[in-house]
């Protein structure tokens, strides 16, 4: 059964009602369709209707959906011949960082994502998508291998945060993000980001400094999580509402703020209901963006992107 | 009045007068006494004053603001600030218990500045540098889009000049009322940085009490040599919230200057009174 959200529950009730009709047209012989079809019309209506008017809170609920695809789904469905490349070379292979080498539409690329898993098992080993230091490092080898071999680098964006740990900030959680931010503005290939679902903080940007940068409808990306900001700011975690509110966490606000460049639709009720649509709407934007950063020299590359992020802010001067 | 009265008036007035040469010009409390927060042992303010800010007796480090800072680091008269027209606004509309606008006036009037960073040029021991300070005592020296701008355009000044680069942070991260605005000031500076690294250009972190968050996780982190002042607490996730994620008691240096020395993070960990002769003696070695 799939984990329904509080807000769905309209749709849910009708969705029952439409079953109930469907056992009873068959046991009793009854031609219900008519019923039938007008239920279905008003529970697509409903879905379209509650869909279009997510408050930031809900759209936490669906970018962290436990159904929601995660990286590999996406490698898996967009990509041909995925091998992946372990390791940082100093030790470990953060888990919670999967990249490697791939095909799109038969063309070379790296992938490059933050990872969650589908059950508990699964969450342990990828640490519930917080990666650690040694995790951007093999991110920043693998954009570094990608340079040396014009490979346009994908990364795939979901997470909760970077991962706060005794051994992370014995290792330079926060140096080992700032080098990435440092050297992703060097590279000199087309550099393309996807948050997926939760894009939080220096963790997710981490490997979002990009050519260019695009968001899932119902993914957010924020400086801090809302329940975060919410105890610091309220005192109250539980103010987490106001605080997505107040955040502007969205893609359409993002996208108003010049924050981010394209948001991708996904399909009607989230991304969870349909993986292999999501997948394709991503593979879609990909290609775009990448046929029009193809036109742009190496010099090019580094002076957009740099350009983007060197006008990003809001003050005065007077 | 008679002649007794006025002697003893003027006589009242000098030992005012003289009470507050003891208090030093900065100080508004009326005590001249102050217990040291650390080790509890009675100072003259005075002689905490003269000593940096550092307890004579126990060596601890207090907080000071970004004048003082720049006023114990840089050679009498060299700072000139630049940038200083950069001014906040409130882009987002933010609301939590109290307007974003309204804490920014607030913290305005009781620091005299814009925002959280001073930028300018200087010099040290004669040797020209850039310099940004940061300042905890503006909204816990919170990063937003001032603060980004202001770092990336002196950053930009110290490659036009051709110049070493010091950044002094002092704060609790990235600013939460300008949302995703902040988080992109993390890539602006820290690209900014890049520069200065592709220009063969020195840059000098001086990480002070405290430095966390967004600022360790960009320009904080990116210098050639990292300077940790004796003491400060240093890291990218708060203290609490990892007691609460990892569910265990941590260590009580974690995450100090010393710990992370420990820990091959920082370069050298110096006490106030050394810095001014270190950062000289490093400007020095690598003048071209």
């Amino acid at each position: 059964m799939a984990t329904v959200l509080d807000f769905e529950k309209p749709i849910i009730d009708i969705q029952n009602k439409i079953e109930e009709l469907r056992q009873l047209s068959e046991n009793s012989g009854l031609d219900l369709e008519d019923q039938i079809e007008s239920f279905e019309k008003q529970a697509e209506d409903k879905k379209k209707e509650l869909y279009s008017t997510l408050k930031p809170s809900q759209k936490l609920q669906i970018a962290r959906h436990s159904e929601r695809p995660k990286f590999l789904d996406y490698v898996h469905i967009m990509c041909e011949d995925f091998i992946e490349l372990h390791g940082d070379r100093e030790g470990m292979d953060d888990r919670a960082i999967i990249g490697g080498i791939a095909k799109l539409n038969g063309k070379p690329i790296m992938i490059i994502g933050i990872q969650k898993g589908k059950s508990t098992k699964e969450n342990l080993e990828y640490n519930f998508g917080m990666p650690q230091p040694q995790g951007y490092r093999k991110a920043l080898r693998l954009f570094k291998h990608a340079n040396k071999f014009k490979m346009p680098i994908i990364t795939i964006i979901d997470t909760p945060g970077a991962y706060p740990g005794i051994k992370a900030e014995e290792t330079g959680q926060g140096a080992a993000i700032a080098m990435n931010l440092r050297e992703m503005s060097k590279l000199s290939v087309p550099v393309i980001s996807i948050i997926s679902g939760e894009g939080c903080s220096g963790g997710a940007l981490g490997l979002a400094v990009s050519n260019v940068v695009m968001m899932l409808e119902h993914a957010y990306y924020t400086v801090i999580s809302p329940e975060g900001c919410a105890s610091i700011l309220w005192r109250d975690a539980g103010k987490f509402a106001d605080a997505a509110e107040a955040l502007k966490i969205t893609s359409k606000d993002l996208l108003e703020l010049g924050i981010i460049d394209e948001e991708i639709v996904e399909p009607l009720g989230g991304a969870h209901t349909d993986h292999v649509e999501t997948a394709k709407a991503m593979k879609e934007a990909i290609l775009r963006a990448l046929e029009n950063l193809s036109k742009m020299s190496s010099e090019e590359l580094r002076i957009q992107r740099y350009d983007k992020f060197r006008k990003m802010g809001k003050f005065i001067e007077s | 009045m008679s002649i007794q009265e006025w002697f003893e008036k003027r006589k009242e007035a000098q030992i005012e007068r003289r009470a507050k040469e003891i208090k030093g010009v900065e100080n508004d409390a009326p005590e001249l006494w102050t217990k040291c927060v650390h080790c509890e042992t009675q100072l003259l303010k005075t002689d905490l004053e003269e000593n940096m800010m550092v307890c004579p007796h126990c060596d601890y480090h207090y907080k000071i603001n970004a004048r003082k800072r720049i006023k114990q680091l840089v050679d009498e008269d060299s700072f000139e600030e630049l940038f200083k027209e950069i001014k906040p606004i409130d882009p987002l509309g933010f609301f939590d218990t109290e307007s974003y606008a309204n804490r920014l006036q607030k913290a305005q009037t009781k620091t005299g500045l814009n925002d959280a960073v001073i930028t300018g040029l200087a010099e040290i021991c004669g040797h020209k540098i850039a310099i940004a300070v940061m300042d905890f005592e503006f909204m816990g020296g919170s990063m937003g889009s001032v603060v980004g701008e202001k770092v990336t355009r002196i950053m930009e000044k110290a490659l036009e000049l051709k110049i070493p680069m010091l950044a002094v942070t002092s704060s609790g991260g990235a600013r939460m009322q300008e949302s995703a605005l902040s988080l992109m000031q993390m890539a602006k500076t820290s690209c900014a940085a890049g520069k200065l690294d592709e220009a063969g250009i020195l840059y000098i972190n001086l990480l002070t009490e405290p430095t966390f968050g967004g600022i360790t996780a960009s320009f904080g982190t990116l210098g050639d040599i990292i300077i940790a002042e004796q003491g400060a607490r240093i890291g990218f996730a708060g203290r609490r919230v990892i007691e609460q994620t990892i569910r265990q008691k941590l260590p009580e240096d974690f995450q100090t200057a010393e710990y992370l020395l420990k820990y091959g993070q920082v370069d050298i960990v110096s006490k106030r009174k050394n810095l001014r002769r270190t950062l000289a003696n490093i400007l020095e070695m690598h003048e071209k």
